[in-house]
């Protein structure tokens, strides 16, 4: 037995622990110096090192170039915002029909089915060319030829595949007796999935649509191939009459100046739903 | 004589290749409580749930105050308004509230104003000593209060009959009586009820009459006092005897 008290027993604690944070801390802060300073002297003592800095990290470029692109970027904002809902309602519209198992709806299922399988195994890259270009190409009245609409059909088309299926993971995740309770209640079919099972899967699938949302806002950049002016395009413009790369850095920084908060609000997300 | 509640007359069920029910008859009358008991597998959660509609059955009929539920022409719906199913895992709904998961099919369901629906699930509530707990998620309850919330749920469209399907299996030992209490002031109060249980004690004090379950079939009914303490088949004595000795 030791004489020594409670109350200096768990002060004795404490500062052990203490001691084995800093100890932590000090290795993190020595071994990050080591590393990104390795890196960053790799880089710099390259043969190649004076004309990248040129290129690529000129001040008075980006001084420049900056309230174009920022200005090019409003429009990729704007495209992301309108994209995304139409993607998040068509999504689970899709998710839906694939789900209900009424017979009249077997051949919208089937077709589903290739959709899905389709528009997930094309690269988005593609199915904005494809769309962008093969729709005004069928020269029919009616059918948009705006190249923004195109390039928003395009992206909306193949990221609604990917959140369809991420609604029906979180359709199929929820007990089948959270079903049965609600039909044993007596509610419908339609009134079940509506207030039980819809609720509960979105709520577990917010963390994987908001990846989602993340990849649409970079991809939002591919609408450049069909020409409206977007921050990647203004920046490639820029770019290629003054041979300075420096444009494209100030698009890449816009871009994760959105992206990286999105990322921090989903760990938050994530680490909210693994606590409950 | 008005016809009973609850009737079942040769109904046959099976999964794929394997019988279930093999034949089951059976009457709850109004105010009556008849208790299903028998070993796992016998077919007591699959006969309820048949009732309520929730499988489709084989063969054979059930009757709901003397019509006919299981034709075709029925719409289910319809019928599992008039019932209610108590599950032995409460399968409440996580995402809401205790005094939401009962004011749900209220509203939802028989069209109920929000205000009212919510009036009666908290007066049901509070009958089962959960007042003050309306507004917490069915997980921060202990198993005994999310059971009285389910029982609450299911009282809250005002059924005919509750059907209750081992309700106190999934519960720990000492919370299994404030359960059974419930369903005992239930009984007092005329409730028709047909429950499914391996409380024997409990079977005893709240039936009218006890089946014996048996691979499908019911091999033996009778008063408590006769099943439980003086069985004729063998079958019903074996079992009997196991759960006397499981103690």
């Amino acid at each position: 037995m030791s004489a020594v008290a409670p109350d200096d027993r768990r002060a004795y604690r404490a500062a052990v622990e203490r001691r084995r944070a800093r100890r932590g801390f000090a290795i993190a802060a020595a071994s990050t110096v080591v590393v990104v300073g390795g890196l960053t002297a790799l880089a710099v003592s390259s043969p190649g090192w004076d004309s990248v800095r040129d290129t690529f990290f000129d001040r008075e470029a980006f001084t420049t170039a900056f309230p174009d692109v920022l200005q090019g970027f409003w429009l990729d904002v704007k495209l992301f915002v309108l994209v995304e809902i139409a993607v998040l309602i068509l999504g689970l519209v899709v998710a839906l029909a694939r789900t209900t198992k009424a017979p009249a709806l077997f051949p919208v299922r089937a077709m589903l089915v290739v959709y899905v399988d389709v528009f997930r195994g094309v690269p988005v890259i593609l199915v904005v060319y494809l769309v962008g270009f093969g729709i005004p190409a069928l020269e029919l009245s009616g059918l948009p030829s705006d190249p923004l609409v195109l390039g928003a059909i395009g992206l909306a088309l193949s990221y609604t595949a990917y959140v369809a299926e991420v609604y029906r993971a979180g359709i199929d995740s929820v007990h089948p007796s959270q079903r049965q309770a609600g039909l044993a209640v007596g509610l419908t079919g339609a009134q079940t999935l509506r207030f039980v099972v819809l609720p509960q899967a979105v709520r577990r699938v917010l963390a994987p649509l908001l990846n989602d949302f993340i990849s649409l806002q970079k991809d939002v950049a591919l609408v450049a191939i069909l020409g409206p002016q977007e921050a990647f395009r203004v920046a490639q413009i820029s770019a290629s009459s003054t041979f300075n790369y420096t444009p494209l850095l100030a698009a890449a920084l816009l871009y994760l100046a959105v992206t990286i908060p999105l990322a921090r609000v989903l760990d938050h997300m994530q680490k909210r739903s693994r606590s409950r | 004589m008005s016809a009973p509640v609850v009737e079942v007359r040769g109904v046959t069920k099976a999964f794929g290749d394997v019988p279930v029910l093999r034949g089951i008859d059976l009457v709850v009358r109004e105010h009556e409580a008849v208790a299903l008991i028998g070993a796992s597998g016998s077919g007591k959660s699959t006969l309820l749930r048949c009732i309520d509609l929730l499988e489709p059955i084989d063969d054979g009929d059930v009757l709901l105050d003397g019509e006919v539920v299981t034709d075709p022409s029925v719409d289910p719906v319809a019928v599992r308004r008039r019932l209610a199913l108590v599950f032995q895992a409460f399968n409440l709904f996580p995402h809401l509230s205790v005094i939401d998961n009962v004011a749900l099919a209220p509203v939802r369901a028989q069209r109920l104003g929000r205000e009212a629906a919510r009036a009666r699930a908290a007066e049901l509530l509070a009958r089962f000593g959960l007042a003050g707990r309306e507004d917490e998620r069915p997980d921060n309850l202990s198993g005994g209060q999310q059971q009285r919330v389910a029982i609450a749920r299911a009282l809250a469209t005002r059924p005919r009959a509750l059907l209750l399907d081992e309700i106190t299996s999934a519960l720990d030992p000492e919370l299994v009586g404030e359960v059974l209490e419930v369903v005992r002031d239930l009984k007092a109060q005329g409730t028709t009820m047909l429950l499914a249980t391996h409380e024997m004690a409990f079977a005893r004090d709240v039936a009218d009459e006890v089946c014996f379950l048996h691979e499908g079939r019911i091999l033996e009914r009778g008063a408590p006092s006769a099943v439980l303490e003086a069985p004729e088949r063998p079958e019903t004595q074996r079992f009997l005897r196991r759960l006397l000795e499981a103690r």
